[in-house]
């Protein structure tokens, strides 16, 4: 287990180099230079900012520069913001971010399971059909137009819960709820499909053989199994929360990760970019080796192949 | 002797897409305590749907029992809702199943899967169900039990795996143990262990058994008496001896011409002709005839009722009705019938 | 034991025939005919192609169905409220409404009457709460916009904050969604399917070497990837459309290929091989028949998740650059003036929410129809 642990972080370890590489070099191909956005400059000033930032060196110079820093936990300094450097800016906005995406997971995943659970059990029921319903309006309105909805009802017309800012936990409501909607219709649903496959198997059978009644059987002997495959969508999950915040942070004005991302795209703040993406890419990586550790301790087969 | 189960008019049924299958029409049989019943029929011909719907194991919908009583020690299964067949399940009667590869739960250690009827069903403390599931592993072969008990099944063999499936199935001593064709799946060498193991557990416990078996051979080893079914319907019933020296009907014959024996080179395998009928628009008369080459105009006209061979033997088709013809059964399996009498003879001796 | 008395001359032997015996008596269905039939009877996806058709049908004609080009603006009559003649119930009637309260009465009607600059002739106010109960005096004011600006023809979807029709905007935004859909589908069944099925079908070094590469793209994410590209190539179609061709065929190769690869070594390709049969035959007859259910429906999968990135993108930027209309930027542009002109948003938010449904339902469909597990 350890051996493959570690085989893993090996394999981590080189992909975010390639990824590091590639994001740098593409950077480079980019029209546009940080003083685009700026507001005209003398020549000297230019010039000024071009060695501040490193970027009169020679490219290979640059990229050798980058990695050594980025090694380091270095990203860089911000175009945008004099003097202020990425990772500060990342740290400072990481906070609402992972606290909208965890909330989100949690609830997703817990009501999504629900929902599929009880669609499995009172199968071709009014139920089923109702849950099945909401699952697939969940799966297909995507979540800027559900964000919208609840921030006119919810906000505005109403005035439940606040419309937008970052000051207090109410506030976090409102995109936890836009943000879980996909993961809730897209577990409800797989729950579904797993449960009733694995209640037509041959186990179940046995285990109804042997007496044991509806609600031993459902969670006993069905859910485990269920589960198992379930963890496979967590990760695409995991990655469409990421995509999500981006937008919802948007949309609700959350000062986090993505909302700092969408405007760095805007000003060309190549450093936030990268930034950003790198950080991206590392969660996505960290997350599938997450969910492969996972497996195996909730799967006896594949803990015990290790093992071995 | 007593009757355990008597099961009378059997009828199940299976709404599908394109209409009502009729996967059992009519069956009576009954079960003595402590005798082994083989039923016996190919593919499809409803011996598993009829054992599993004795249990209420029929996936409803689209399965149901259409009609007919299931009397077990006099109480009607068939009119059971399903916490009261909780009780009944895995406590008086009990199930060994085809597929040891997909009928063990692959995520529960094989302790506690055997461990689940005795708290149930017997209300043992875990320690007093850890001691009996030990002993059962032992009684059906499995040694180290105490390591065992406490591994997955993607541990075991497929043997193996079938062992810890017929001590599930013994946990509770069940006063009837359905086995449905539980060396089906499994290899030769290890089919012959499990019968053994079936024949040792039958000696040792006082249970009834019901066999279910497409094989013959395998039923001339374990049963007492032999129920052979053909499209949902019991064509032949009777003791062992009886259906391999004296079979009646020309579907028992078609079986036991199909039998391969090794005893003389020269003999040519007897096959029936055909496919079974489908079940969804079962034909008029008897649903073999179109497969039987000793037909006669009645066949394909009226069902045949069930014929009186003798006490404990009875036939359904009209070759026993006093106008039809004097039918001898064909050479080859005429021949046939004598070589089992010595051989199964000769193999019992060689057995013990 | 024999009751009934049959008649004797029924006992007489009859000769059985071989085509009685083994007539079969369901029509036989071939694996398509029986996937169409099932597919057929599934409501839900019958309703999401009707969906999808009439939306097509709206994309192609719709923006030729008034007189407004997508790019006309005309700040005069900048965010207009949907009027159609004939669905006023519906809310289209071309008014815009809101509820002030005040604590007196009086208050209370005059800041409805501000709410819309006191333009009282064309305003009707009623009293939903005169305070007399002691609660806060309830007012809503109707503006009636048209007769306001003196508006002859209607506006079905309103206009924008720059007062573009947003009818013509929508559908053409519609279109957008739609090409990027037929994209997507053409970019797994071509790029994804020829891939996975040269490296399961040819194995071997071929196979090793595409499976690395497969295996680099994966590990890069599809969100870095897309956006990447896109901030290299100016935003526009032209960069979605590559950014899509660059990675949206992996998951399809790969389903492909395990496919493939589980077919190529099943009984009866190895007995159809024996046989004789040539590359060519067996992979006409056997590979590619037991491949499409999956292709089909993966494909329809993939199609929503394309609409959906296409409009995220253009949402966050990313996209379809002004003044180009893309269901995405329509919704980003309506959540502007979401608080007091939520129309703007709400046509493009319902479009792609019923194209989204209807593919997903329509996926489902057919997954259900193709699924051999569902067959009895």
């Amino acid at each position: 287990m350890t051996r493959y642990i570690i085989q893993r972080l090996i394999y981590m370890v080189i992909t975010m180099f390639l990824i590091a590489t590639l994001t740098f070099f593409l950077m480079k191909f980019l029209p546009g230079t940080p003083l685009s956005a700026a507001d005209k400059l003398s020549d000297e000033q230019q010039a000024v900012v071009l060695e501040k930032y490193g970027l009169n060196d020679p490219v290979p110079v640059q990229y050798f520069n980058y990695m050594v820093n980025l090694a380091q936990g270095d990203l860089g300094i911000s175009f945008q913001f004099d003097n202020r450097e990425v990772t500060t800016i990342i740290m400072e906005r990481i906070g609402p971010s992972v606290q909208l995406g965890f909330q989100a997971m949690i609830i997703g995943t817990i009501i999504g399971m629900l929902l599929g659970l009880v669609s499995a059990i009172y199968h071709n029921g009014i139920m089923d059909y109702t849950s099945t319903f909401l699952a697939v309006l969940g799966q297909s309105i995507p979540s800027f137009v559900f964000a919208g909805l609840l921030q006119f009802y919810i906000g505005v017309k109403f005035g439940w819960l606040p419309v937008a800012l970052w000051e207090g936990w109410e506030y976090t409501i409102l995109p936890t709820i836009s943000l879980a909607i996909f993961p809730i219709a897209i577990a409800a649903r797989f729950m579904r499909t797993e449960m009733l496959e694995v209640m037509g198997s041959d186990y179940i059978v046995t285990a109804r053989a042997k007496g044991v009644n509806k609600v031993g059987v459902v969670f006993k002997h069905g859910l485990r199994n269920a589960l198992i495959p379930l963890i496979t969508v967590l990760g695409p999950l995991a990655v469409g929360l990421m995509t999500g915040t981006l937008v919802i942070e948007n949309i609700f004005a959350v000062p986090g990760i993505g909302e700092q991302f969408v405007k760095a795209i805007n000003m060309n703040d190549f450093p936030i970019i990268m930034g950003t993406t790198l950080l991206i890419a590392f969660l996505f990586i960290f997350i599938i080796l997450v969910i492969d550790l996972l497996y195996g301790v909730i799967d006896p087969r594949i803990r015990l192949a290790e093992g071995e | 002797m007593e009757k355990l189960l008597d099961v009378k008019n059997l009828h199940v049924s299976f709404d599908t897409y394109g209409g009502e299958v009729k996967a059992v029409r009519g069956v009576n049989f009954d079960v003595k305590k402590g005798e082994t019943l083989a039923i016996v029929g190919e593919s499809g011909s409803g011996k598993s749907v009829t054992t599993k719907a004795l249990m209420h194991l029929i996936p409803k919908p689209p399965g149901r029992i259409k009609e007919g009583e299931i009397l077990f020690e006099g109480r009607d299964l068939a009119k059971m809702n399903e916490k009261q067949m909780q009780k009944i399940r895995g406590k008086e009667i009990s199930m060994i199943f085809q597929d040891p590869m997909t009928s063990l739960n692959p995520t529960m250690k094989v302790g506690n899967q055997i461990m689940e009827g005795l708290i149930k069903h017997q209300k043992m403390s875990k320690p007093q169900a850890r001691k009996r599931v030990m002993e059962l592993l032992e009684l059906v072969g499995i040694p180290d039990a105490e390591n065992r008990m406490k591994q997955y099944p993607h541990q075991f063999s497929g043997g193996m795996r079938q062992r810890v499936v017929v001590a599930i199935a013994l946990a509770c001593n069940p006063k009837l143990l359905i086995a449905d064709e539980p060396t089906t799946a499994l290899d030769v060498t290890i089919q012959a262990q499990i019968l053994e193991l079936m024949k040792d557990i039958q000696k040792k416990t006082d249970s009834a058994t019901i066999f279910i078996t497409h094989d013959l051979g395998v039923v001339a080893n374990v049963a007492d008496r032999v129920a052979v079914m053909y499209a949902g319907k019991i064509v032949e019933v009777g003791t062992v001896d009886d259906i391999f020296y004296n079979p009646q009907h020309p579907y028992t014959w078609g079986l036991l011409g199909s039998m391969p024996s090794l005893d003389s080179a020269d003999e040519e395998l007897f096959a029936i002709p055909g496919t079974p009928p489908d079940l969804m628009h079962p034909p008029k008369g008897d649903a073999f005839a179109a497969r039987n080459k000793y037909a006669m105009k009645i066949d394909f006209e009226q069902e045949p009722p069930m014929f009186k061979v003798s006490d404990s033997h009875y036939a359904a088709t009209w070759l026993l009705h006093e106008h039809a013809p004097k039918i001898e059964p064909p050479a080859a399996v005429k021949k046939r019938m004598e070589g089992m009498a010595n051989s199964s003879s000769s193999s019992e001796g060689e057995r013990v | 034991m024999d009751n009934h008395k049959p008649s004797k001359d029924l006992f007489v032997p009859v000769e059985t025939t071989e085509t009685e015996n083994e007539k079969i008596s369901r029509p036989s269905l071939s694996f398509w005919q029986d996937s169409f039939i099932r597919l057929r009877k599934n409501v839900g996806a019958m309703i999401g192609l009707a969906v999808l058709i009439v939306l097509g049908l709206m994309a192609a004609f719709g923006p030729y169905m008034n007189d407004y080009g997508q790019y006309e603006q005309d700040l005069s009559r900048a965010k207009m409220p949907p009027k159609i003649e004939g669905l006023a119930w519906l809310g289209m009637d071309g008014t815009l409404s809101d509820v002030q309260s005040a604590d007196t009465l009086e208050g209370a009607q005059t800041k409805a009457l501000m709410r819309f600059n006191n333009q009282e002739e064309f305003i009707t106010t009623e009293v939903l709460n005169d305070g007399s109960n002691g609660e806060q005096a309830e007012v809503r004011a109707t503006y009636d916009v048209y007769a306001a600006k003196d508006m002859d023809e209607n506006f079905w979807f309103g206009t924008d904050g720059l007062g573009r029709d947003q009818w013509s905007r929508t559908w053409m935004g519609t279109r957008v969604s739609l090409y990027i859909a037929l994209l997507a589908a053409a970019i797994d069944m071509v790029i994804g399917v020829a891939y996975g099925g040269i490296s399961a079908y040819y194995g071997g070094r071929v196979d090793n070497y595409m499976q690395r590469f497969i295996e680099i793209l994966v590990g890069i994410p599809n969100l870095v990837l897309i956006i990447l590209m896109i901030l290299i190539l100016e935003p526009g179609i032209m960069s979605i459309t590559i950014a899509l061709a660059i990675s949206g065929w992996i998951s399809m190769a790969r389903i492909v290929r395990g496919q493939i690869l589980k077919l190529k070594n099943q009984e009866f390709v190895l007995a159809s091989r024996t046989l004789g049969a040539k590359d060519g035959r067996i992979l006409q007859r056997h590979l590619i028949p037991n491949t499409l259910g999956l292709i089909i429906i993966n494909t329809m999968f993939s199609i929503p998740s394309a609409i959906f990135f296409e409009a995220f993108l253009s949402f966050i930027g990313l996209g379809l650059p002004t003044p180009m209309a893309s269901l995405g930027t329509l919704i980003d542009a309506g959540f502007d003036s979401l608080q007091i002109y939520p129309h703007i948003l709400l046509f493009p938010a319902i479009i792609i929410s019923l194209i989204m449904i209807a593919f997903n339902v329509l996926a489902d469909g057919l997954r259900d129809a193709f699924d051999p597990k569902m067959r009895e």
